[in-house]
């Protein structure tokens, strides 16, 4: 019997907050000692699922198996492949990172928050690493609750708006999600393995109905236009921790599902919509770039770009060959890096100033010229400037598209165009011009503010420069995935090559 | 891979991350680094260029970079003709602008950070210049882009420089998205991005057709025209010109290296470099040349009238770009190169002139305020002259050689668009001729016309700036003599150079025919010099009247022919007020979010209506048991 490394890195998070319920809410400064300590430990046991990962089979690792409602045939079943893998230690991360940028952001209720936050990290694994649709769910559902109180708590003024609303609408969508996997348990042979779910066959129109349930559940998350509304007033009134996670993980998880569930789940389906989904995906990418243009609001902006990132990814997704779906994947972990960096950006600024409203900043680059440098290579990352992780996603994903779909590729181009826009905009007004009066002698960054941000530098350029080491976990569950997608034969990505 | 090599792009790399981070400390001892790092560049560069004299063509990749599904794309170097020349243009011109910054940046806030984004823009460059393949060209053309944007708006906290480095990057970016498009279609056409399968195939893609949006082109002529997008970006011509003039925002020598000598050069290396797919289509090739011919005449025709000095020699460089998109067009393409390369060193010295000009007149640019800075100024004087000499065409400077091969190519071109490219690049050759000794005249002659307090400072630059100058002035003399035709008593070592990679148009003029054509250039040439004279010396009251005369064409002129005004009012306001008008105000804020709260309130209200019949009051329950009592007997009986 092997050590149960999925469980572990489950639990010991939710241990871990819980045991800071012993501790004395006085003692700030051990809570978030201890918060820290435990962050780093589950990434420190996340590590080996990156060297011991097997690149060869689409099979999943580290599988735990339990049965856990024999009745119903509900199991307690765990494992990953090269699709979940990446996001298990981008978790990791990104947790610890959110735990460093709230050293100081949160002074109410200390305690609370960090058990909130590990708690938190504790469901987002368990979402990755599900292998039975219902524990899924659990996790799923789960993942709502700690993420509801830190925007409703530590959030800003609007928080309750906010907060209910995105409470509401992945309510709603997960709850149509519920009725799609007991439907699937009826049909499938009353299993919610997803494996076994993935082999059996179901009838084209009860596909159609399934996909649209889970699609109800997962477009919300993601969020695919026109169910976006909720993600501009979370991020706006999350507390920077919780942009974060919102951005960098969170939302992935609609994504996930689609490559998870719908698509070996449900292959005619995922076929028949795929033109639908990509025109959503489209009309995501120039909405969400053209709104942009129109915000006031610094954290609302980057809301908005999340969702123009996301269209390109749901694309790629939805390109179903295999520069798509890998340049899709890769995507959401570099959406995570930049977007999540950017997020630690803000949260660091707005600790100074208490302000989101881009004209209230104005010549930082005199004032913070460090900050405005990270900045910049973030600002670029998020525009694909090649040599950052950015460009590589954008560019599968455009060249994926183009392949089968040249027309598409057109429009998800003008992304480009218009990213570079809002982006530099944004960044002329934060950071050249005259110096605005508020934001005069400003701290430079301290050393912790350093210390969160140079990992995501790094890895900005480590996926930038060498792909390979992230896109090599993909290549054969890619494969597979592409195989029960297209049912065999004509799985590779059918590219028009002229020569031999 | 020789290590000759990899230093040539990777020493300013890492001069650029060294300076950026700890040149703050370093003061004003930061330009060390990158000039030494340069230099040795430049020697490596040397070494390349004699290893490819020798026959030795390098062709190597580094690491695979992307590799997904059937695409295998990798960071590798070709150091063949094409690549040497570019590598000697980029690394010397880069020296010099290094050395000379010393003088001109002294004192400059930020110093260690312009000196950083030199090395990162020499390193961008180079790689642009090295790459085996179109995605690493991609990778350096957009870094570049990011080094201009960031050179031009080092003096972040006008708003106008910070305008316009975000101008030229967004520009730029409209064209790479022709660009990347056009990287994707030969990807599909060919199986791969690697520039030597993909040029030794180039013909099979000729016949087959690419089907988008239901319409159908011919597949070469598509690649073409996509990768050209790029190329019209970078090099600024027609319609994406609108970021360069604006581009002088940056400090002087960024204008010297960047927006003169090497960066716009890009578009017209992309084109050479890619020569194999633009011959297979006459339809891109004649969209060549007709940009170049057009652009060419509408920038040199703005040029006229404009009264700063950095603008002036702006727009003459879009219409020399402009000359060697015509040759690119006609299928001259080691002409073009060639013109790019002379090019390089009289348009170079041409800005780092302007410099030490507006050094001496402590950042004064408008040439009204000059005049007569001859006596004062001897070094820049006679520098200056031999670059305006050179780009006028006056035989025996460089200039000459290469701008009467690219006129005698397009008169010899069999299609149309060459003869008009050719009678329009004649008649621009008179206007360069005229606008640049306007210039010059304006500069140097006559009265000085500032104030008395900026005439008391002018005085000739430090040696750190004029040895650069003189350097070049040499470089703007003797460049051309690498061309020299056979016509002249030559052999046109530059072409036969090149010949391996360009090709060699199958040009006969004859003696007689290709002597006339020089003499019609010369002329042309002269006759600028001379009306230049007659106008700004002999008769310096002739151009106001002639402005006053002509009011309108003057005024046109003077704003450009207004194509900013119409970017502006057409495409930027119409989609700032689309943002928050429409989408934000309507669509997400009315309908879209009407639609979801509209939900929850609509179950509210119909809740408050329901609430109502549970109000406490007998009677009322009364009224309703027995109503409902009514209506089931009288439905079931009824039934």
């Amino acid at each position: 019997m092997s050590i149960p490394i999925l469980s572990t890195l489950i639990f010991f998070p939710v241990a871990g907050g819980l045991s800071l319920l012993m501790v004395d809410r006085n003692k700030t400064h051990l809570i978030r000692m201890m918060a820290l300590i435990i962050g780093l430990m589950e990434m420190l046991i996340s590590l080996p699922l990156f060297f011991l990962f097997d690149k060869t089979t689409p099979r999943m690792q580290f599988t735990e198996l339990t049965p856990w409602i024999p009745a119903l045939n509900i199991n307690y079943s765990l494992g990953i492949d090269g699709i979940s893998i990446l996001f298990i230690l981008l978790t990791g991360l990104v947790t610890v990172l959110s735990i460093l940028v709230s050293w100081e952001a949160i002074q109410d209720k200390v305690k609370e928050f960090f058990i909130a936050l590990l708690v938190l990290e504790g469901m987002i694994i368990g979402v990755f690493c599900a292998l039975d649709f219902f524990l899924f769910y659990i996790f799923w559902e789960a993942m709502l609750i700690p993420m509801f109180l830190i925007i409703g708590i530590w959030g800003g003024p609007k928080r309750i708006y906010a907060t209910v609303k995105f409470f509401l609408y992945t309510l709603v969508g997960s709850l149509l999600m519920l009725v799609g996997i007991i439907t699937l348990y009826y049909h499938g042979g009353q299993t919610f393995d997803i494996r076994e779910l993935a082999r059996h066959t179901y009838s084209p129109g009860l596909q159609m109905l399934l996909f649209w349930a889970m699609f109800a559940a997962f477009a919300v998350k993601v969020p695919m236009w026109p169910v976006h509304t909720w993600l501009p007033d979370a991020h706006t009134e999350a507390p920077a921790a919780g942009s974060v996670i919102l951005a960098a993980v969170l939302i992935k998880m609609g994504a996930y599902g689609f490559l998870r569930f719908s698509m070996p789940i449900l292959p005619d389906a995922t076929r028949a919509m795929m033109i639908p989904m990509i025109v959503l995906s489209l009309i995501a990418i120039v909405y969400g770039a053209v709104i942009c243009l129109a915000q006031t609001d610094l954290k609302r902006l980057i809301a908005y770009s999340s969702v123009s990132h996301m269209g390109f990814i749901t694309l790629g997704l939805y390109g179903l060959n295999t520069q798509g779906v890998e340049g899709g994947i890769l995507q959401m972990i570099n959406h995570g890096i930049v977007t999540g960096a950017l997020f630690l950006c803000i949260g660091m600024i707005y600790e100074r100033t208490h302000t989101r409203v881009i004209a209230d900043y104005g010549g930082l680059a005199s004032t913070m010229p460090l900050f405005a440098g990270f900045f910049m290579l973030f600002t670029m990352a998020a525009v694909g400037l090649p040599a950052t992780n950015g460009f590589i996603g954008e560019f599968l994903i455009l060249l994926g598209s183009f392949i089968n779909r040249p027309w598409a590729a057109f429009f998800a181009a003008t992304g480009l165009v218009l990213g570079a826009w809002y982006m530099l905009w944004l960044f002329q007004r934060i950071f050249f011009n005259p110096v605005n009066s508020k934001v005069v002698g400003l701290a430079e960054l301290n050393l912790r503010e350093i210390v969160i941000l140079l990992p995501m530098v790094a890895l900005v350029f480590w996926i930038g420069l060498y792909p390979d080491s992230l896109l090599s976990f993909m290549h054969v569950s890619v494969a597979h995935l592409l195989d029960q997608v297209h049912g065999g034969a004509d799985a590779v990505s059918r590219v028009a090559v002229v020569l031999p | 891979m020789p290590t000759y090599l990899l230093l040539i792009p990777f020493l300013p790399l890492a001069s650029f991350v060294i300076t950026l981070l700890f040149g703050r400390k370093m003061g004003t001892r930061s330009h060390w680094l990158p000039i030494i790092t340069v230099l040795i560049s430049f020697i490596c560069a040397l070494k390349a260029f004699t290893e490819v004299l020798a026959g030795n063509i390098v062709n190597q990749d580094l690491y695979t970079w992307i590799s997904s599904g059937n695409l295998h794309v990798s960071v590798g170097f070709l150091v063949d003709q094409l690549t040497a020349v570019m590598l000697i243009v980029v690394t010397s011109i880069s020296s010099l602008v290094h050395i000379y910054s010393v003088g001109y940046m002294k004192g400059e806030d930020g110093y260690y950070r312009f000196f950083s984004y030199l090395s990162l823009f020499t390193f961008s460059m180079l790689m642009l210049v090295l790459g085996n393949n179109f995605l690493q060209l991609f990778f350096g053309w957009e870094a570049v882009g990011l080094s201009s944007y960031l050179l031009i708006g080092f003096y972040y906290e006008k708003v106008s420089a910070a305008d316009a480095g975000k101008k030229a990057f967004i520009v730029n970016r409209i064209g790479d998205f022709g660009f990347i498009l056009g990287l994707f279609l030969v990807f599909v056409t060919f199986g791969t991005l690697h520039y030597e399968p993909v040029f030794a195939n180039a013909e099979q893609a000729v016949g087959q057709t690419f089907s988008i949006f239901g319409m159908h082109f011919d597949l070469p002529t598509a690649i073409a025209l996509l990768l050209m997008c790029g190329a019209l970006g970078k090099s600024a011509q027609i319609p994406l010109h609108v970021w360069l003039p604006d581009a002088m925002e940056g400090p002087t020598p960024v204008s010297a290296l960047i927006h003169a000598a090497t960066m716009v050069t890009a578009g017209v290396f992309l084109i050479a470099r890619c020569n194999p797919l633009f011959e297979l289509s006459a339809v891109a090739m004649n969209t060549v040349t007709i940009i170049g011919a057009i652009t060419c005449l509408f920038a040199a025709t703005i040029a006229l009238v404009q009264t700063d000095i950095k603008r002036v020699v702006a727009y003459s460089t879009l219409s020399q770009l402009a000359y060697m998109f015509v040759a690119c067009g006609v299928g001259a393409y080691s002409a073009g190169i060639f013109h790019l390369f002379t090019h390089a060193f009289f348009k170079a010295l041409l800005f780092l002139g302007c410099g030490s000009i507006i050094l001496a007149m402590h950042h004064e640019q408008e040439v009204g305020f000059m005049g007569g800075l001859k006596k004062y100024m001897p070094v820049t004087y006679i520098t200056f002259l031999i670059a305006t000499l050179s780009i006028s065409g006056v035989p025996g400077l460089a200039g000459f050689y290469s701008k009467d091969e690219i006129l005698a190519m397009a008169f010899a071109s069999p299609v149309a668009a060459g003869k008009f490219a050719w009678f329009i690049g004649t008649l621009v050759a008179f206007l360069t001729a005229f606008y640049s000794f306007r210039l010059f005249f304006l500069i140097f002659h006559g009265q000085f016309r500032g104030t008395r307090e900026q005439k008391q400072h002018l005085q000739e630059s430090p040696a750190v700036v004029t040895v650069p100058l003189m350097l070049l002035a040499v470089g703007a003399v003797g460049a051309g003599w690498f061309g020299v035709p056979e016509i002249l008593g030559g052999d046109n070592h530059w072409a036969h150079f090149l010949a391996p990679v360009l090709g060699h148009p199958e040009v006969h003029l004859g003696y007689i025919t290709e002597s006339l054509l020089m003499s019609v250039s010369v002329l042309a040439g002269v006759g600028g010099i001379l009306l230049a004279w007659y106008m700004y010396i002999d008769q310096p009251a002739l151009p106001g009247e002639l402005a006053a005369r002509f009011p309108r064409a003057y005024r046109i002129l003077r704003n450009k022919y207004y194509v900013d005004e119409f970017y502006i009012r057409f495409l930027v306001e119409p989609g700032k007020t689309f943002s928050s008008r429409v989408l934000d105000r309507i669509v997400d804020t009315n309908v879209i979010e009407l639609a979801v709260n509209g939900v929850p309130r609509l179950i509210g209200a119909l809740a408050a209506r329901i609430r109502r019949l549970q109000d406490g009051q007998l009677p009322h329950y009364l009224t309703w048991m027995g109503g409902s009592a009514l209506f089931l007997f009288v439905w079931m009986f009824t039934r």
